[in-house]
């Protein structure tokens, strides 16, 4: 088993590495073409802004690399959303896989929402063994709407997609490496897939 | 719905724990690595660790503590003390630490936060503030609290959101130390003035604390120290306790 985490420079990639360790698989951190292109899972993380990741993804050619991705694919927080159409995070058009835009929590919620949600409305293989409403821990100020992608919801200020799947690519908008077993459970079934 | 976190703070000196802890079945209770995991089985939704060395060489050893928790613990954690430049937060956040709290530097130089906050997002960015209620007035202290300041906490706390803070660690020193409760009236007003998340620290004596500071003091999380270490107050029961007064939290 072959488990690529992508390196571009955004991010805390160093927990999702750990996390896998735990689960007893050894990931490997790269921004190489060849060595994602032939992983047997590609992780696809990101913290920080959107459009600054994204010019980091182009300064790679990470950007018409990964939307052709045949393997499973998995992006975490900003990575998911990364793989949506759109971001109103200075105004980026991402990866285009999810047909869904992201938006920013208004004022009349806390921004970031930082902590433990529930996910609900589990709709996919990712999800097997995990409970209907167990807790995620979320970083964001930016969110996915719900749309035909999405695998499951979190509310906050409104019900948003905490979770998309298309084909071979899926996206959390939670961090699966910082929420305990559950969390861990995810990332097992994710490489298991 | 987003849960009320609980946050144990573990003072660490030289890659140990200082303050006794007294917990049972700890192999070695100065070990923060062994202290953080058995805190995330007991439900800590989070974990911060203030690195009280004062020396270069306690420095290194806290680099390679946080590179262990990061490598054992599944649950966010936050570190703290001594840091005041960029390079500092780059080898935290690349060790594994998911955020870093600033406290003396920001109030040294502010914009540090905005520099922090670009280059690593608002997400990672907390900051500390210690504060002390003298005449009415809430007034900023440095190191430790040993230091007064001019600045007026709830001033010093909308500049700290404006500048790129992702959340907001109050302190307040009339209740540290005291077990007599969390200062709920300015945590209230610290909540509805500003729109990032506030932990409260200082006072944690009772399970009804914590009630309160969730609901009089709008809190968004609670931090405590010996309340925790001494087993005074465990976890689970703590959670179970806020829920019986619809208090959200991960159980």
């Amino acid at each position: 088993m072959k488990i690529v985490i992508i390196d571009y420079g955004a991010g805390n990639i160093k927990s999702i590495q750990f996390a896998l360790k735990r689960l007893g698989f050894d990931a490997i951190l790269s921004s190489n073409p060849d060595e994602i292109l032939s992983a047997d899972k590609v992780i696809f993380p990101g913290v920080g802004e959107a459009s600054n990741a994204m010019r980091k993804l182009k300064e790679n050619a990470l950007d018409t690399l990964i939307p052709n991705l045949k393997q499973p694919v998995l992006g975490i927080c900003l990575g998911m959303q990364l793989l949506c159409d759109h971001s109103e995070e200075g105004n980026t058009d991402g990866l285009g896989i999810f047909n869904v835009s992201v938006k920013r929590f208004s004022k009349e919620v806390k921004v970031p929402q930082m902590g433990w949600n529930t996910i609900t409305n589990l709709k996919s293989t990712l999800f097997k063994g995990i409970r209907d409403q167990e807790y995620m821990y979320l970083v964001h100020s930016y969110y996915a709407e719900l749309c035909d992608e999405t695998i499951s919801s979190t509310n906050y200020e409104l019900n948003y997609s905490s979770a998309l799947q298309k084909d071979n690519f899926y996206g959390v908008q939670f961090h699966p490496e910082k929420s305990s077993s559950a969390g861990e459970q995810i990332l097992k079934n994710f490489i298991e897939l | 719905m987003l849960t009320k976190r609980i946050i144990p703070c573990l003072d660490i000196k030289n890659g140990r724990t200082v303050k006794g802890v007294n917990f049972i079945n700890l192999r070695d209770a100065g070990d923060p690595v062994e202290l953080a995991r058995q805190y995330a089985e007991k439900g800590a939704d989070e974990l911060v660790f203030l690195d009280i060395s004062a020396t270069l060489e306690g420095r290194k050893t806290m680099i390679d503590m946080v590179l262990k928790v990061a490598e054992q613990v599944n649950i966010p954690f936050t570190v703290g003390g001594g840091i005041s430049t960029i390079e500092d937060v780059d080898v935290l956040l690349k060790c594994g630490a998911d955020k870093v709290s600033i406290n003396s530097s920001a109030v040294k130089r502010p914009e540090l936060i905005n520099e922090l906050s670009n280059k690593f997002g608002n997400q990672c960015i907390v900051v500390a503030i210690d504060a002390k209620r003298l005449d009415g007035q809430w007034k900023v202290h440095l190191a430790g609290g040993s230091i007064p300041t001019e600045l007026d906490l709830f001033e010093w706390a909308k500049e700290v959101e404006k500048r790129g803070a992702g959340e907001i660690l109050f302190t307040s020193m009339n209740n540290d130390g005291t077990k007599e409760g969390f200062a709920n009236e300015a945590l209230a007003k610290l909540s509805s003035e500003l729109n990032i998340p506030i932990i409260a620290s200082g006072g944690a004596g009772t399970v009804q604390h914590f009630v309160d500071t969730f609901s009089l003091g709008k809190s968004d999380a609670a931090l405590a120290a010996s309340v925790f270490h001494f087993g005074e107050i465990e976890i689970e029961d703590l959670k179970k306790e806020l829920k019986k007064n619809n208090i959200a939290v991960r159980l």
